[in-house]
């Protein structure tokens, strides 16, 4: 006689610890089998886009900060940018510079933690979540050379950088440079062609390339699926157009490929800044502008390659100190709109995998 | 370098296709009334000169005399983008049609916008506030919202 069963429902979070933060997920199971799972967010909502009203152009960079706490430089980068095309603002040629490295080494940062937590939740507690912690140790103390904080940074400002980087700062960076890469070897060695690994990430959770485009998915997610597409390359803002490198692409869009693009990422994300610590030459690091930005009536929307996917800022002037509305196009957000297709039909271990193979922040997800 | 498509050219295609259809353009933009978006959206997304794959991100503006949705389009093949703006006038029960049939990423989005701005999305599939709870008193990112 078969075993009678019946579909339960469950929450997962949102205090649970594969849900990077404060998410829950409402999954209807069949035993150990996904049937559907809604994503239900809104636990860390500190309404960013209401208090961007009251505050003027250079505090909101604090607030940007606050959205993908891992990849801060990034955020700042892609807000920054947009007050620039609205407000006409030029950027020195040494703060363009700078923009590039930090953003890059927060890549770096940001493509560690993903990689260690997706470890963490294959079960592999703690060893190499502590290994990507080690290396993104070192460029947290960078980012505390270049602006005194590790995590908010504020290191940008619409016309340029807060300040130049210190003397000590590039022989540090130097060295990052020179040892990144025989760390992320010997990451790869541990995970890349590990079988466990494999036989739990590949072909686990596949979305087409047509899928992830009509889903408005971006970022490493959309790459894995074989999709050529990077804003560094399609829209090269800063000095993107002047380094050489490349896009690493997926080929079947499973939870192995996005864990495989975010670690060929890191290399690439490594040649950029040795590309710019080589090209960049003595200058102003911000152009002199009034303290309080009246960018004119109008409005812009602009993006950048964040390491979840593409980081936009749309906002709207009325010609006064702080914006009329400012609406920001989260990747973690937006990423999520295809969790449903990658769930159903796994099981509960793969769940948790795949949902953290997305990498998504919750600062960003919630604003 | 991704090039933004002329507004005035992709006006002129749409009311070849659907007369009287585009209302207002400029450079980059293209108005069009909410009760045509999905028309439109088809038109964008189909057309092979056009062929705008991706709907990038929606935005709600509240300009207190009337609402304006914003959509950003982008086009992977032909790495362009392109602006297309729908005003809805008046303050209480706003409809606009859903993209979500056209394009899957307006889910989430939409979503969004009926939570903090208050517009609702008919036909979507599944219209529930996203980031604040069931019964929360208004839409916050209304310019009237008094907290």
């Amino acid at each position: 006689m078969p075993i009678k069963t019946e579909p339960v429902t469950i929450n997962l979070g949102p205090q649970h610890p594969s849900t990077h933060g404060v998410f829950r997920l409402r999954v209807t199971f069949d035993g150990e089998m996904v049937l559907d799972a809604e994503p239900i967010v809104g636990y860390l909502h500190r309404g960013t886009e209401k208090l961007a009203e009251e505050r003027n152009y250079v505090q909101i960079v604090t607030l940007t900060d606050r959205l993908d706490y891992v990849s801060a430089m990034t955020n700042n980068l892609a807000y920054v940018r947009t007050v620039e095309r609205l407000g006409n603002i030029d950027v020195p040629e040494r703060a363009k510079y700078l923009r590039v490295i930090s953003a890059e080494l927060n890549r770096i940062a940001s493509h560690l933690i993903a990689t260690g937590f997706l470890l963490d939740e294959l079960g592999a507690f703690h060893t190499p979540l502590v290994y990507c912690f080690r290396e993104r140790e070192h460029i947290l103390e960078m980012f505390e050379m270049l602006c005194g904080a590790r995590i908010t940074v504020s290191y940008m400002r619409p016309g340029g950088v807060l300040q130049d980087a210190p003397e000590d700062f590039w022989p540090r960076l130097d060295d990052f440079v020179k040892t990144m890469p025989s760390y992320i070897d010997e990451l790869e060695g541990l995970i890349t062609e590990n079988e466990i690994v494999l036989a739990r990430t590949r072909d686990v959770g596949i979305i087409t390339a047509e899928q992830a485009i009509a889903g408005s998915i971006t970022g490493p997610v959309l790459r894995s699926t074989g999709v050529q597409w990077d804003l560094r390359k399609a829209e090269p803002h800063e000095v993107y157009d002047r380094v050489d490198f490349d896009i690493p692409i997926g080929s079947v869009g499973d939870t192995y490929d996005r864990y495989l693009v975010r670690v060929l990422e890191m290399r690439q994300s490594v040649r950029i800044i040795k590309q710019c610590v080589e090209q960049i030459a003595p200058g102003p690091v911000r152009t002199a502008g009034p303290f309080v930005i009246r960018p004119p009536v109008g409005d812009a929307y602009d993006c950048t390659e964040s390491p979840k996917g593409e980081l936009g800022f749309y906002i709207v002037s009325d010609g006064g100190i702080s914006p009329y509305r400012m609406h920001i196009r989260a990747p973690s957000f937006i990423n999520l709109t295809l969790l449903r297709e990658m769930l159903v039909g796994w099981k509960i271990a793969d769940l948790v995998v795949i949902f953290g193979s997305i990498d998504i922040v919750l600062g960003e997800v919630d604003r | 370098m991704s090039v933004s498509l002329v507004g005035a050219q992709v006006a002129e295609k749409i009311n070849s296709k659907m007369a009287g259809v585009a209302i207002d353009f400029n450079e980059t933009e293209v108005w069009v009334e909410p009760q045509n978006l999905v028309r439109v959206g088809k038109f964008l997304r189909d057309d092979e000169e056009i062929d705008l794959q991706m709907l990038n991100s929606i935005s709600a503006v509240d300009y207190v005399e009337y609402f304006e949705l914003v959509y950003h389009f982008r086009s992977l093949r032909r790495n362009s983008t392109f602006v297309l703006k729908a005003r809805c006038y008046g303050r209480e029960d706003l409809k606009v049609p859903s993209l979500v049939g056209v394009w899957l990423g307006a889910d989430l989005q939409e979503r969004e916008i009926w939570d903090l701005m208050g517009i609702k999305f008919t036909d979507h599939p599944n219209l529930k506030r996203i980031l604040l709870w069931e019964g929360f008193p208004g839409h916050p990112l209304r310019k009237d919202f008094i907290r």
